[in-house]
């Protein structure tokens, strides 16, 4: 398998990449929801990204990745024509898409990019799709144009009010669901604040609100349980019981103390990559 | 006969091994293997019994007599064919075998005297062959893999008993492809064993052996996932052995058990062994870092975790167990090397709760101490709780080696695939075969968590019943 990148897009320079990848057994089975682990190289860590959109007929995925650490950083120091050594998927459970409705897709950051896969799924199932999507400032925004071929409302949301309301994702929920009174669903994928703000404002409505967690995995197939978390008192893998959940079920406290687990290693591996950068004359 | 009750036993010949306070510090393997003298002399101790019953004794019926008495007369050639007759991992079974209840617990002279060690023997002529004649190997396997037409079965995981499946079936002449969901094949002997018992080197020789017979490896593919059962079928497999291991960490249900410093030995060990992580950063995989270091179970797991722990930087590192020491599951032999490494033993503490700092980071736990009462089902004393006596352990790593369950992924994928009540695989215990046709399962996704040689021993069984249909 070559798991070759095909094409790559900064979509926001140095912070947000796109990549199209080459793997067509995983672009067979692909359903919105699912996620890749994946390896840059021989000496690289597996980690779990996303897969935000994929093409069977072409036997591409889609993946959208921030640049947070070692790992990140050295994805996007790869160019198109590179591959990765290792591709592994598709992962988790897909999400679960039905007619039901008007489903309100919330994105926050990168995760716009996630959403976009599921709220594609749920335009497919013949569902009312609103977006609501959030960034810091209007150039950090992902997916604009694409969510407005495919959904008939996008709202917009900024901290710097360079685009849309001035200010949180949530302000723009509360005033949907004040306004819309059949929503059947909010899906909300973003930082971990963001979903908890999300199933903070849902609560009083009732609504069905899923969230999608990017708990830290080893192997994501059910082995270690690194990714445990709790949900609504049990202790679920968000690898093979997820990577979706019940929102006002889960114990983000303690999802956001098990994130910053390896803060410590994660800094000294990313200082020691930036170190070898400037050695070896790159930026 | 009359020789043979005459014959002197000498003691059993020691096990040469790295010293305790070096390798503690150290991923070296522990035990260093015999030299030519050493095996010779104990290869003398064995009596050539006319009823070898410590082949009866081993899952997979290595012909024990015949390839110690080859090693008596210096054929190490032969000693090495007899083994991989019926072994395909022979330098690996050498290595990490019960060998105290198998083969050497049926040994004769173990009545009497110490049994012949024939583990050690076997790790010898494995070792010693493929370091010698690497190219006869070569050219010796190559000449004998002629491949059927047409004839091609899939195993879906890449441990021992897919391992044994593959090269059984190749052996015969048919295609075999392995499918694997991590990035490396192994399965357990890669991500579980730590290379201080079985270095990595070991499976991958053992690897190449099976690919040089023919066998391919997929990794990065998810049986349930990236490929299943069906699909496999319509790409023409003629049958599927299913070798996916048993899965899923078992956790304690105490209170704190999702603090941030505990983890599951399957984690903890995956991160060190497939990730590297004891060459951090040098490859990426991170370990969290810890100076005291509980770790919860005493099978071998829990003794390979204690002793990864201690060579990981821990300065304290004790195993917590319910019973006493007299019950622990894991080899003797195991435990005897972690103790002597320094790892401490607390038996007859039971887990209560984790405690967390404001950080939810594991500071200390508490353990319930408890008693030895009457015998369970398992034929061990139970532990008693003795009410009101609980120890607080500082602590900032916990590991919890307490056994494993089902993986759902393959089994959710696979609705008629029929499950026992504790939600294994259900396989016939002879030919393997499940409740469906020309699928067969075996290793601990049909018994449970278990060992090395058993799942060898079921992956041979259903190898055969594949041959006898196919071919």
């Amino acid at each position: 398998m070559s798991y070759k990148i095909l094409k790559k897009e900064e979509l926001i320079p140095g912070q947000t990449t796109m990549l199209v990848i080459d793997a067509p057994q995983i672009a067979q089975k692909a359903k919105p929801g699912n996620f890749v682990m994946l390896r840059v190289n021989e000496h690289g860590e597996r980690i779990p990204l996303t897969i935000a959109d994929c093409d069977a007929k072409n036997g591409t995925i889609t993946i959208i990745y921030l640049v947070v650490g070692k790992t990140t950083a050295e994805m996007n120091t790869l160019k198109e024509g590179d591959g990765f050594a290792d591709v592994c998927g598709p992962l988790g459970k897909p999400t679960h898409i039905e007619k039901t409705g008007t489903v309100v897709c919330v994105g926050g950051g990168t995760g716009i990019a996630a959403m976009h896969h599921i709220a594609k799924g749920h335009v497919e199932a013949g569902n009312r799709v609103i977006a609501v999507i959030g960034a810091r400032s209007k150039n950090l925004l992902l997916f604009c144009s694409e969510l407005s071929a495919l959904c008939p409302e996008v709202r917009i949301a900024t901290d710097d009010g360079t685009e849309g309301h001035k200010g949180f994702v949530t302000e723009v929920l509360q005033d949907l669901l004040e306004t819309e009174d059949d929503v059947a669903e909010v899906v909300a994928i973003g930082p971990v604040p963001m979903m908890e703000a999300v199933c903070r404002v849902t609560k009083p409505f009732g609504t069905k609100t899923t969230v999608s967690l990017n708990s830290i995995m080893v192997d994501g197939i059910g082995m270690c349980g690194a990714c445990r978390c709790t949900v609504g008192g049990k202790t679920l893998f968000a690898c093979v019981d997820g990577p979706e959940f019940d929102g006002q079920k889960v114990d983000f406290d303690e999802l956001k103390a098990r994130l910053r687990q390896f803060t410590e290693q994660e800094a000294e591996s990313t200082e020691m990559f930036s170190k070898e950068c400037r050695c070896h004359g790159g930026e | 006969m009359a020789e043979n009750k005459k014959k002197i036993i000498g003691e059993r010949t020691p096990m040469p091994l790295q010293d305790p306070q070096v390798r503690a510090g150290n991923f070296e393997e522990v035990a260093l293997g015999y030299t030519r003298e050493q095996a010779l002399i104990e290869a003398g101790r064995c009596l050539q019994c006319k009823k070898p019953t410590c082949q009866d004794g081993c899952p997979v019926n290595i012909d024990i007599r015949w390839f110690i008495a080859c090693l008596v007369d210096d054929d190490l050639e032969g000693a090495f064919n007899a083994i991989r007759r019926t072994n395909s991992l022979p330098a690996v079974c050498g290595r990490v075998c019960p060998q105290e209840t198998q083969c050497e617990g049926n040994c004769i002279l173990g009545k009497k005297h110490q049994p012949v060690a024939i583990g050690r023997l076997e790790r010898y002529v494995a070792d010693t062959y493929a370091a010698k004649s690497p190219c006869e190997e070569v050219t010796d396997l190559a000449a004998c893999a002629l491949e059927r037409e047409g004839l091609k079965v899939a195993c879906i995981g890449s441990g021992p008993s897919s391992l044994t499946v593959a090269g059984y079936l190749a052996g015969r002449g048919i295609k075999v492809d392995v499918f694997e969901a991590l990035h490396e094949p192994g399965g357990v002997l890669i991500y579980g064993i730590p290379e201080f018992r079985l270095p990595k080197s070991v499976v991958a020789s053992e690897l190449d052996g099976l690919r040089r017979l023919g066998v391919t490896f997929h990794t990065n593919w998810v049986g349930g996932k990236t490929i299943t059962i069906q699909d496999l079928f319509d790409q023409d497999y003629n049958a599927v052995f299913i070798g996916v291991g048993a899965g899923l960490p078992r956790f304690l249900n105490v209170p704190g058990e999702n603090l941030v410093g505990v983890f599951s030995a399957n984690e903890y060990l995956t991160r060190v062994n497939l990730g590297r992580a004891y060459d951090f950063p040098n490859y990426d995989t991170p370990s969290y870092k810890a100076r005291r270091v509980v770790v919860l179970g005493a099978g071998n797991v829990a003794m390979d975790a204690a002793r990864t722990a201690l060579r990981m930087g821990a300065e304290e590192v004790s195993i917590v167990y319910r019973r006493s020491e007299d019950e622990m599951p894991a080899r003797r032999e195991e435990i005897e090397h972690a103790v002597e490494e320094g790892v401490k033993i607390r038996c007859l503490c039971g887990p209560m709760t984790f405690h967390g700092d404001d950080q939810g980071r594991l500071e200390a736990m508490t353990v319930q101490k408890m008693a030895l009462g009457e015998p369970d089902e398992s034929g061990r004393c139970s532990p008693v709780c003795l009410e009101g006596e609980t120890e607080r352990i500082p602590c900032d790593m916990a590991i919890i080696a307490v056994g494993t369950r089902p993986n759902p992924i393959l089994l959710e994928a696979t609705p008629d695939l029929g499950l026992n009540k504790w939600g294994y695989v259900e396989a016939d215990p002879e030919t393997g075969e499940t409740s469906i046709s020309n699928v067969f399962a075996g290793g601990d996704i049909v018994t449970g968590a278990a060992t090395v040689i058993s799942a060898m021993g079921a992956g041979r069984r259903a190898a055969k019943e594949i041959a006898k249909r196919l071919l």
